[in-house]
């Protein structure tokens, strides 16, 4: 599918969130209690079907933190980026994709491990890397005595 | 059941034993905690972490060609895979289209680097299995392959042959002809492999049938390369999206829809003969012209954000780098292919002997600095 017809597609599908066609793939940004809805939606509509969970990245955006996720269609090999940003960095809380796609399980206690970023729903969150005694070393704001390259 | 046995076993009988983290079948430190009733697995969970470097909190502070000695040490048998992945990114950011010298050059290498995986692979499996010669066949067939690598790219395994915007340096004058030699010599030998062990039966009863995953959890778990292959989730990033010159080259996606471990172990045996393929339909047309475009000393990306997936040996790794316009990478992110098939060993192996754990481990062709970057 040719990437406006994607854009219109996902459009269609979910109401306000913003769609916009990015630099490679089309984005979409929706706020952490639709993530969900917006996502199945995504998945499950017969002309997005983007049923592969590439890749979920945890960002630190400096004041907000947030989910990057790539979602690929096995069928129409057309990818698309979903966005999540929460702005509360005490206490972050973003719904868990697991029911949605079982590879999220892995990529999400990674991202709880790194940014802190907890994942409500999730059926087994425990720190995958660090012992519990470690900040979150992917945050920005995170000190870092031992890095001998620092910027 | 006599007295004394009855005393150690516990009430449930089920009991937790740790297989690592220095365990030989692990190939490397993995822990997996396992639960067990009898020799039946109930439950595993790994463990991982033991060689965490942090890579991705390293790059932040690292410029784009310092970056590209990093992703060597993730996946070490696909070294030159994943600098290629790395170095595709930062092209794609800048607009730079590299000339066709560096892509042929590129593919021919990748493959090389494909097939030799997939000898270790061989090498290893076989010994997990209990088949000690296999290791001694796998490292002599692969030492000619790292030959090639070490005259052209001066290192064995850790090569780092690739730059942003071409090649470290010029292909070594011998390097078609010792790369022919190579694949006329493999090409006599590789059926040593299916008499060894292809055919084996005591390999085929410990391989069919165990570990078997269907074609909707291979795509459900995100499982790529050949243990998604094997599963017959056609999802060969060669094919569907090429990169470098894999789009002027005819080639098979090796696909099977039976998911167990012996057909993961056959995707990779068909995919040294494909990989052989490609390389042949290249060799001998490395077309003249650069071997690195012009590069400025420091490299700026554009702000904004990148992605480029390649297909490594073990499946797909997808580099995500996002740039706020410095020398040095916002936040740069690998979703690495080892990592994400780990995740369903714990479905793939629940009610398996404890024996048939190592197998389905083994299929898996795990590497774990790649799952711990």
């Amino acid at each position: 599918m040719e990437k406006k017809q994607l854009a219109a597609a996902a459009a269609s599908l979910v109401q306000d969130s913003a769609v916009t066609e990015g630099l490679q793939f089309v984005e979409i940004t929706v706020s952490p209690e639709n993530l969900v809805k917006v996502v199945s939606a995504l998945k499950f509509n017969r002309e997005t079907a983007l049923d592969l969970l590439v890749s979920l990245t945890g960002m630190d955006w400096g004041t907000d933190l947030g989910i990057v996720y790539h979602l690929r269609s096995t069928e129409f090999n057309h990818m698309l980026v979903v966005k999540t940003r929460v702005s509360d960095r005490e206490n972050p809380e973003i719904d868990s994709l697991c029911p949605v796609y079982k590879s999220a399980e892995f990529h999400e206690r990674e991202v709880y491990d790194l940014l802190g970023i907890k994942f409500t729903d999730h059926p087994d969150l425990r720190r995958l890397f660090l012992d519990s005694t470690w900040g979150f070393p992917l945050r920005k704001d995170y000190k870092d005595d031992i890095n001998i390259l620092g910027k | 059941m006599e007295e004394a046995v009855k005393s150690v076993v516990p009430e449930n009988e089920e009991y937790v034993i740790n297989m690592g983290p220095q365990h030989p079948s692990t190939h490397g430190v993995l822990r997996l905690v396992v639960s067990l009733k009898g020799e039946i697995v109930q439950n595993v969970q790994p463990h991982i972490g033991y060689i965490h470097r942090g890579i991705e909190k390293m790059c932040e502070s690292m410029t784009y060609p310092q970056i590209i000695h990093l992703t060597d040490r993730m996946d070490y048998l696909s070294a030159h895979i994943n600098n290629e992945a790395v170095c595709l990114t930062v092209e794609k950011a800048l607009g730079i289209e590299v000339s066709d010298r560096v892509k042929y050059i590129r593919t021919i290498l990748s493959e090389l680097t494909r097939i030799q995986s997939h000898q270790l692979f061989w090498a290893t499996f076989g010994m997990d299995l209990g088949a000690l010669t296999c290791f001694f066949y796998g490292l002599r067939d692969r030492e000619k392959v790292l030959d090639i690598f070490e005259e052209t790219c001066g290192g064995r395994m850790i090569v780092s042959y690739n730059a942003p915007g071409g090649l470290m340096n010029d292909i070594h004058p011998n390097f078609q002809k010792r790369t022919k030699e190579f694949i006329k010599y493999f090409r006599k030998t590789i059926h040593e492999y299916d008499d060894l062990l292809t055919g084996n039966v005591i390999f085929q009863e410990r391989t069919k049938g165990i570990g078997t995953v269907t074609r909707e959890d291979a795509i459900a778990w995100g499982m790529t390369g050949p243990v998604g292959r094997a599963s017959g989730f056609s999802c060969d990033i060669r094919k569907h999206n090429p990169y470098s010159a894999y789009d002027r080259v005819t080639f098979n996606e090796i696909l099977y829809n039976e998911g167990d471990t012996f057909h993961r172990y056959k995707v990779r045996m068909d995919e040294m003969l494909e990989s052989m393929n490609i390389i042949d339909q290249l060799i001998d047309n490395i077309p003249e012209g650069p071997w690195t475009e012009k590069m400025k000393p420091v490299i700026k990306l554009p702000e904004g954000e990148y992605f480029q997936s390649v297909e490594t040996a073990r499946g797909e790794l997808g580099v995500y780098i996002v740039s706020d316009g410095n020398k040095y990478p916002y936040r740069v992110k690998f979703r690495s292919p080892n990592f994400v098939n780990l995740a369903p060993l714990n479905i793939m192996s629940k009610g398996s002997k404890i024996a048939d754990l190592v197998a389905i481990s083994g299929s898996l062709d795990l590497i774990i600095p790649d799952i711990d970057r």
